[in-house]
């Protein structure tokens, strides 16, 4: 399947898609009221790239219609709920049937094989179990493949060590600051992750990071990191790069992406960023047409080095809703981050905090100083202030104020990192 | 000239400035009985440096750094004042004279002199021409 050639791939994602919008029009009173506003009639739909012609989904239509009134599948062929967090307001339930399950073990499978894991590999989910589809779905993905699982959870990092070294733990799966704080736990520990670990694997994701993080997370650790995408709608956790480390593929059998423009709800060309709006081909329990994710990205259909001959999404730059709008000019946290890896004075941790002073935001970044840096000249320190400062001006194009704190003061996130604290009352 | 006997080992210690950080660090030395010789804040906006002589300062570097603190050793010099008028002045002018910087430095008012703690960018030849000039340093022993 994943070296399938893309004309093929094609024919089958149209006649997937064109089943989809039939057996939704006819059963779905959502998709059929949908539909029938839009004014567009499955029988509209006579190519692949009509799928344009159907309404988006959006993430309101789920919290709309809560907890279960989207949900296609009769009752009994449920065979489990998840449901989001609801930090951003009220939760949203997704239901699983058998197949949905398959069909999610099934991608998470080809994806941790394209990574090079498999059978004989031990694999630590240290992703929440639970609600959340991350630890549930890493595990069924990892032993679909044969691999050993340690459902080790989120939390209580000294015994996640211990694990890792007990039994010999040769790929980990959790959020890419958990990695770290896994890290710096080992540093104290005076344990050193490169030298006496298994460790050769990362699958990292739930939450932005950048390429600069991953150089330092395998350099400082000595294994290979890989990105990975989902999100609960979609069913969770779905995809990942593959050891090109060159863009995350999308399984064409299971999802059809669109990259449209934020503003507009216009298609952009290959390579250009903007949305992504994901159309799940196989989903039975909560089918999913042109769901507005709020991920901002680009696709690139060039043949992958791998062989593998499935679209690649590039790196999450940040989310439609992550976006702050600082004095009118875009300003993604992951920005920040990035910039802040480049600078060796401070660590990686930071949080953001916005205020409005008269008509004016103010932001501003905390940053925590490393040890290495710090000086007893007061100089010195403001010096790197200023630094700060200084490049994150340049990053953002938009002036911040930098605040220095001791190490180890500001929030470590074990989940989703929640890094902006914005007060503005609009 | 060998400075090393004058050298004394100042803790600098970054903080947050907020209430309660500085209780924080002083509670520490006490429970670890530590006696504090000399002290100075510098502050800037948002954060300050703690720097103190102490009598035992490889002791206070250990529980300030288990405490999560940041904290590094700077080399200082102390150097005794005439306790009169001008004795500050006597004192700069040797260092000015020899075109060596003061970084910081703060005071304390001892028993038998006044003690001028001194960070220099050039700490030998501080010590050479401030002992040139019959001046006296304390040695780092008797901070023991």
């Amino acid at each position: 399947m994943e070296m399938m050639p893309e004309a093929e791939l094609k024919k089958m994602q149209f006649k997937l898609l064109k089943m989809l919008v039939y057996r939704l029009y006819s059963f779905s009173n959502f998709y059929h009221g949908r539909m029938d506003a839009h004014g567009v009639h499955p029988d509209d739909i006579t190519g692949l790239a009509d799928v344009v012609k159907l309404p988006y989904m959006l993430k309101s239509d789920l919290r709309d219609n809560y907890p279960d009134k989207i949900f296609t599948a009769d009752p009994e062929e449920l065979v489990r709920y998840h449901v989001s967090s609801g930090t951003t307001g009220k939760p949203t339930v997704v239901g699983y049937t058998k197949n949905d399950l398959d069909n999610w073990s099934m991608s998470l499978a080809r994806a941790l094989t394209s990574c090079g894991v498999g059978r004989g590999d031990v694999v630590q989910v240290s992703y929440g179990y639970g609600l959340f589809t991350g630890g549930l779905g890493m595990h069924y993905g990892a032993e679909r493949i044969g691999a050993t699982v340690v459902p080790a959870s989120v939390g209580n990092t000294e015994r996640q060590l211990e694990l890792i070294l007990d039994l010999r733990v040769t790929a980990i799966c959790c959020t890419p600051s958990y990695l770290m704080h896994i890290g710096e736990t080992a540093r104290k520990m005076g344990i050193s992750i490169k030298d006496d670990t298994h460790l050769k694997t990362a699958i990292l994701g739930a939450e932005p990071w950048s390429e600069h993080m991953r150089e330092r997370i395998e350099e400082e650790m000595g294994i290979k990191a890989y990105n990975i995408y989902g999100t609960s709608e979609l069913s969770g956790p779905m995809f990942t790069e593959c050891t090109e480390q060159d863009g995350i593929h999308v399984w064409s059998d299971l999802a059809l992406v669109e990259i449209i423009d934020q503003e507009t709800g216009q298609p952009v060309p290959d390579g250009v960023e903007g949305e992504m709006v994901v159309t799940i081909l196989q989903k039975e329990a909560l089918p999913i047409i042109r769901y507005r994710t709020g991920d901002i990205t680009s696709i690139d259909r060039s043949p992958c080095l791998c062989g593998r001959t499935h679209p690649r999404i590039a790196r999450l730059s940040g989310r439609v809703d992550d976006m702050l709008i600082i004095r009118g000019i875009n300003v993604f946290p992951s920005q920040v981050e990035h910039t802040l890896l480049g600078i060796p004075e401070v660590s990686s941790h930071f949080m953001i905090e916005v205020d409005r002073i008269g008509a004016l935001d103010k932001m501003l970044v905390k940053v925590e100083l490393n040890p290495e840096a710090f000086s007893d000249k007061i100089n010195d320190i403001l010096d790197i202030r200023r630094k700060v400062g200084y490049t994150l001006k340049n990053m953002l194009n938009v002036s911040v104020d930098v605040e220095i704190s001791e190490p180890g003061s500001l929030p470590r996130f074990e989940g989703k990192a929640k890094r902006v604290i914005d007060r503005r009352v609009l | 000239m060998d400075a090393t006997q004058y050298t004394i080992k100042q803790i600098s210690v970054f903080s947050e400035n907020k209430p309660g950080r500085l209780a924080a660090i002083a509670g520490a030395l006490q429970a670890e009985e530590i006696n504090i010789l000399a002290f100075s804040i510098a502050e800037a906006n948002g954060f300050g440096v703690v720097r103190a002589l102490v009598d035992k300062p490889d002791a206070a570097y250990k529980k300030l750094t288990a405490m999560g603190f940041m904290i590094s050793f700077t080399d200082v010099i102390a150097v005794k004042m005439r306790d009169v008028p001008g004795g500050l002045f006597e004192m700069a002018a040797i260092l000015s004279e020899a075109e060596i910087n003061i970084e910081y430095s703060y005071a304390y008012s001892g028993r038998e002199a006044a003690v001028l703690i001194l960070r220099v960018d050039r700490v030998e030849e501080a010590v050479e021409k401030i002992l040139a000039r019959g001046g006296t340093l304390l040695s780092a022993d008797e901070f023991l």
